[in-house]
């Protein structure tokens, strides 16, 4: 039967080990896989800017990137494939809430300048070219509403 | 209680419920948003609401896991708390900088990255906070007359997340690294050192209520928390799967993920073993509740649920949806929320010397939190999943599909106002305590 120092060798060495792993797991990703990608040679200061935005005003408070954020509001990784950078820049520089008037959900009328809009259209450009093993998936179908 | 100074832990479990309580109202203004009802938007926009319910949750269970540890450790080791007056201020200081932060998300200041949300300045006196209180159990514990496993596997889990904070702390001009070391903080405090509070807290509670030997217990604590290591630290990879990050983590991350069922249900099987084995029958029934709830409830929420999509072909799907809020609900409550519920209810008549264990208020509120809880994840999950065939396989349009999902967030309100209820009558009888007193004392 274990004993009580068998099991705490299980737990030290277990622990080690994968510790180890996964640090080394971890400087690979970044450094061999990550750093040679080449968007990420194309991190321009626009985009830098528009992360400090994304970040700033908590953008994941509601939306997606990545996947990664709140379920409130679209996953906007694909956002200016979906949409252009003409609508986003416009909802971003509107006074107005999005949603008005409707008696549902609205997104906080942020009213930013040009410059700041671009920047974070600049962001979502660059998230656009990440490569996501595949994520978003595209649907299977595409389904017509009836009216 | 045995030391003088164990009184402490009462005004951090106190704290803990008065958060517990505020996280559970902000739940409801989201819960009542995503039902199309967002009529505080100009006060409280909706990602300051889910700011201020996430953040609620880890301050109240970060208040809770310190009571725990001034609770434990200094009957573990012995030896009265080495500064009781650095831990009354090591709680209004953190309780300052928590309120702080709660407020500033109402004005727009924050860090907007999930879970992290703190603005930058609170960090660094997150940080202070938590070395005063490290400094603090530790010298108790070294101080003190033993070393038990039990105080060791709770301190070192304590130790581990201060130190986990920190990648948390780095920016990156790369989304890809900056969610690659946001998890670093969050998955390995919830699925990793998190883990060996909760495991070094039941193991406590285990060796009281069911009288079994520590050698015992121990043991298998340490078989316990390494299978969490062992499965927690490259089941890290589940969250690596569409970052950015390299191919290589979708058969690591879904490999050890699905292993990580393993270390709760070996945590709920211990519990359940030690259970029946126990000759001592403790009359804290409700701290027993508590505990083997925990353990089951932790294993099925953190456990099983998790494993539900941590798949990488059905994650593809259920990735950013509320699949994920469904898991996350029911594993933060089994796994920490259950556990420090199980503490203050084991530790409060020791405290207080008053015996309000074996009563419908307590059983009520066992009872009705966690019904209410089991029916709001069969809501999220039902809306999860009505999410993903709508919006990822069918195609339709995010809020066309939110809309037509709107009605399971009617069940969850109800759901949550059980499980509020639950809540509320917990907090009744823990109230009705009272303060604790030195005449609680009982010697060894």
């Amino acid at each position: 039967m274990l004993t009580k120092s068998q099991a705490k060798l299980f737990f030290l060495a277990g622990t080690i080990i994968f510790s180890v792993l996964f640090l080394g797991l971890s400087y690979d990703t970044q450094m061999n896989h990550v750093a040679n990608q080449p968007y990420e040679k194309t991190i321009t200061p626009a985009v830098i800017a528009g992360k400090h935005l994304w970040e700033g005003n908590n953008c994941m408070g509601c939306h997606t990137i990545f996947g990664e954020g709140a379920y409130y509001a679209p996953e906007l990784t694909k956002v200016i494939e979906r949409r252009g950078e003409g609508y986003v820049k416009g909802l971003l520089m509107s006074p107005t809430p999005w949603g008005e008037h409707t008696s549902g959900r609205k997104m906080v009328a942020y009213g930013f300048s040009e410059e700041d809009a671009q920047y974070l259209v600049e962001y979502f450009k660059w998230i656009g070219t990440v490569d996501l093993n595949g994520f978003p998936a595209k649907p299977k179908y595409k389904i017509e509403k009836n009216n | 209680m045995k030391f003088k100074t164990q009184k402490i832990a009462y005004w951090f479990f106190l704290s803990a419920l008065g958060l517990l309580a505020l996280q559970i109202i902000y739940g409801f203004f989201m819960g009542f948003a995503h039902m199309g009802m967002d009529g505080l938007h100009d006060f409280i926009p909706f990602n300051t609401a889910r700011a201020v319910h996430t953040n609620l949750l880890v301050f109240w269970l970060l208040l809770g896991f310190m009571g725990s540890a001034y609770y434990i450790i200094p009957e573990e080791s012995q030896n009265e708390l080495y500064s009781p007056k650095l831990a009354y201020i090591q709680l209004i200081s953190f309780l300052a900088v928590g309120v702080t932060a709660i407020i500033a998300y109402h004005f727009n200041w924050w860090e907007g990255r999930k879970f992290l949300e703190i603005p930058r300045p609170l960090d660094y006196l997150v940080v202070v906070n938590v070395l005063a209180f490290l400094f603090n159990i530790l010298m108790t514990l070294f101080k003190g007359k033993k070393q038990t496993t039990t105080a060791l596997v709770l301190a070192m889990g304590l130790l581990f997340s201060a130190l986990l904070y920190l990648p948390g702390m780095i920016w990156f001009d790369s989304q890809t690294l900056d969610s690659f070391y946001r998890w670093y903080v969050v998955h390995l405090w919830v699925e990793g050192v998190w883990e060996l509070i909760m495991g070094g807290i039941l193991a406590f509670l285990l060796i009281k209520i069911t009288g079994v030997d520590r050698e015992v217990i121990e043991k298998w604590l340490y078989v316990i928390v390494g299978l969490t290591f062992i499965s927690g630290i490259l089941g890290t990879g589940h969250h690596y799967y569409y970052i950015g990050a390299p191919s290589y983590w979708l058969w690591i991350g879904g490999i050890f993920s699905a292993l990580e069922p393993l270390a709760f249900l070996a945590m709920a099987l211990f519990a359940l073993n030690m259970y029946r084995k126990g000759e001592k029958k403790h009359p804290n029934k409700a701290a027993l509740n508590w505990t083997l709830g925990a353990a089951i409830t932790s294993f099925v929420g953190a456990g099983l649920l998790g494993a539900a999509h941590t798949l990488p072909n059905v994650n593809l799907y259920t990735h950013g949806t509320l699949v994920t809020a469904m898991h996350a609900h029911m594993a933060f409550w089994g796994a920490y929320a259950m556990i420090v519920l199980a503490i203050i209810a084991y530790a409060m008549p020791n405290l207080t010397g008053r015996k309000l264990y074996d009563n419908n208020l307590s059983r009520y509120a066992f009872w009705l939190s966690n019904v209410g809880m089991l029916g709001m994840t069969v809501a999220f999950g039902v809306a999860g999943v009505a999410q993903v065939y709508m919006e990822r396989i069918l195609g339709v349009d995010f809020m066309e599909t939110q809309k037509e999902i709107e009605p399971h967030f009617l069940v969850l309100i109800l759901c949550a106002t059980g499980f509020t209820i639950g809540i509320t009558l917990y907090i009744i009888n823990f109230l009705k305590f009272g303060k604790p007193t030195d005449e609680a004392l009982v010697a060894e």
